[in-house]
């Protein structure tokens, strides 16, 4: 693999996260994430939509007049929503009416739109499609560790197995019943952010104005 | 009439579609800087919900549903797995034909919201309340009321949001955890106190 290619698939994981810098499919990041089978469910589907609907924009993108561009994507995304939507209906009814509306919001989940409007209409087909890949795991990669607190810490489990053993069953355990309520997932996504932008401080974003400490003794009113 | 007034106010604080269902984020945490841009854009979105809500109704309703198409004398027909394209289209179509009737007759209003109209095309909040409604099997009134609760709720959520954060703009936030992650923080916080709705039944 050339170092080009290497850039666009693994760039997406951290130094440029959909989810945690460029704010980028929030929505489902936080919904689905209660349990890991249906994020790594949605995580796959997310990421063959953007890598499929990438290829595909790209593909026609010489001949897309850039007035009426939107609703090409659109139509293009939706058409591979459907697909998708329809394979997890046959063969995983159980999860596919766990998520129920949030697969069909792929199509206005903006890490689509976003690659499809930021690369896939500058850049040739196998190049999108490593690129929509690249993105799609770095969604995955905020869904699982999300889910990985969420379910262990809110169940006890981690993928139906038993991981904490829990009070009532006899074991130590006793779970957090809010990692098993939305709100929890922002906190976890902003104790994500946080961790990554103290690690990569290049990501912080600086306020506009900083507060300053006031002298002593030079007259103010105390 | 009072089930309407219930599913309204459902709409409105139970079921939040920012606070309860995250839908929206991208906008809500991008565009909640200020409040007066918080609110230009929550008056679109409720705007905008109120009128692609209904029309897919009758979409669904009349075209796409299991045996609907009975009144053109075709039965045992199923649509409904082409309801995502009609949906999406329905509001890509109600939001040029917006940005075009307020161009022309209400040009004060355009400049106010003109920015925020494209943006909202590809706002899940938008698609979600249309699915909702498939997925609940609304009728063409219910339709219509959940169109503006669950429209009045996010435009609600995002000012509510904007007018913590200008607050925040004050306060001293270790370095990595500004701007972004604060704001989750602050979203997590709000959403559980909207959870207190939670256990009502209506």
């Amino acid at each position: 693999m050339d170092k080009e290619t290497k850039k666009v698939l693994f760039e997406p994981l951290v130094d440029n996260n959909p989810i945690t810098l460029q704010v980028l499919g929030v929505c489902s990041a936080l919904a689905v994430t209660s349990q890991m089978s249906t994020s790594l469910i949605m995580a796959l589907a997310l990421t063959s939509v953007t890598a499929c609907s990438s290829a595909a924009i790209s593909a026609v993108r010489q001949h897309t007049p850039s007035s009426i561009r939107i609703i090409v994507q659109m139509i293009i995304i939706a058409s591979l929503v459907i697909v998708v939507d329809q394979l997890l209906k046959a063969f995983a009814f159980d999860v596919s009416k766990k998520l129920s509306v949030f697969v069909g919001l792929i199509i206005t989940n903006c890490i689509v739109m976003g690659r499809a409007e930021a690369y896939a209409m500058k850049n040739p087909p196998l190049k999108s499609f490593i690129d929509g890949i690249g993105n799609g795991l770095g969604y995955s990669l905020i869904l699982i560790m999300v889910a990985f607190f969420r379910e262990t810490l809110g169940s006890g489990k981690l993928l139906g197995f038993d991981v904490l053993p829990l009070v009532k069953d006899g074991g130590w355990y006793v779970p957090n019943g809010m990692m098993l309520l939305p709100p929890s997932a922002f906190f976890i996504i902003g104790l994500i952010i946080w961790g990554f932008r103290t690690w990569k401080p290049k990501q912080v974003e600086h306020n506009e104005f900083k507060i300053m400490a006031i002298a002593h003794g030079e007259g103010g009113h105390h | 009439m009072e089930a309407y007034i219930s599913l309204f106010v459902k709409a409105v604080f139970i079921e939040n579609l920012a606070l309860s269902f995250f839908l929206g984020m991208c906008t809500f945490l991008a565009v909640s800087k200020k409040i007066s841009t918080a609110m230009g854009l929550g008056i679109a979105v409720m705007v905008v919900q109120t009128l692609t809500v209904p029309a897919n109704n009758f979409i669904y309703q009349t075209l796409l549903k299991e045996d609907a198409l009975s009144w053109l004398g075709i039965t045992g027909v199923d649509l409904s797995f082409l309801s995502l394209l009609s949906c999406i289209g329905m509001i890509a179509a109600i939001v040029q034909i917006l940005e075009m009737i307020l161009d022309k007759f209400f040009p004060a209003l355009y400049q106010a919201l003109g920015i925020f109209l494209p943006l909202i095309t590809v706002n899940c909040a938008i698609l979600a309340g249309s699915l909702f409604m498939i997925e609940r099997d609304y009728n063409f009134t219910e339709s219509a009321v959940y169109g503006i609760g669950s429209g009045f709720g996010w435009a609600l959520a995002i000012t509510v949001m904007a007018g913590v954060r200008e607050k925040l703009k004050y306060s001293d936030i270790p370095a990595a955890l500004q701007g972004l992650g604060i704001t989750f923080i602050t979203a997590g916080l709000m959403s559980l106190g909207f959870m207190a709705f939670s256990g009502i039944q209506l």
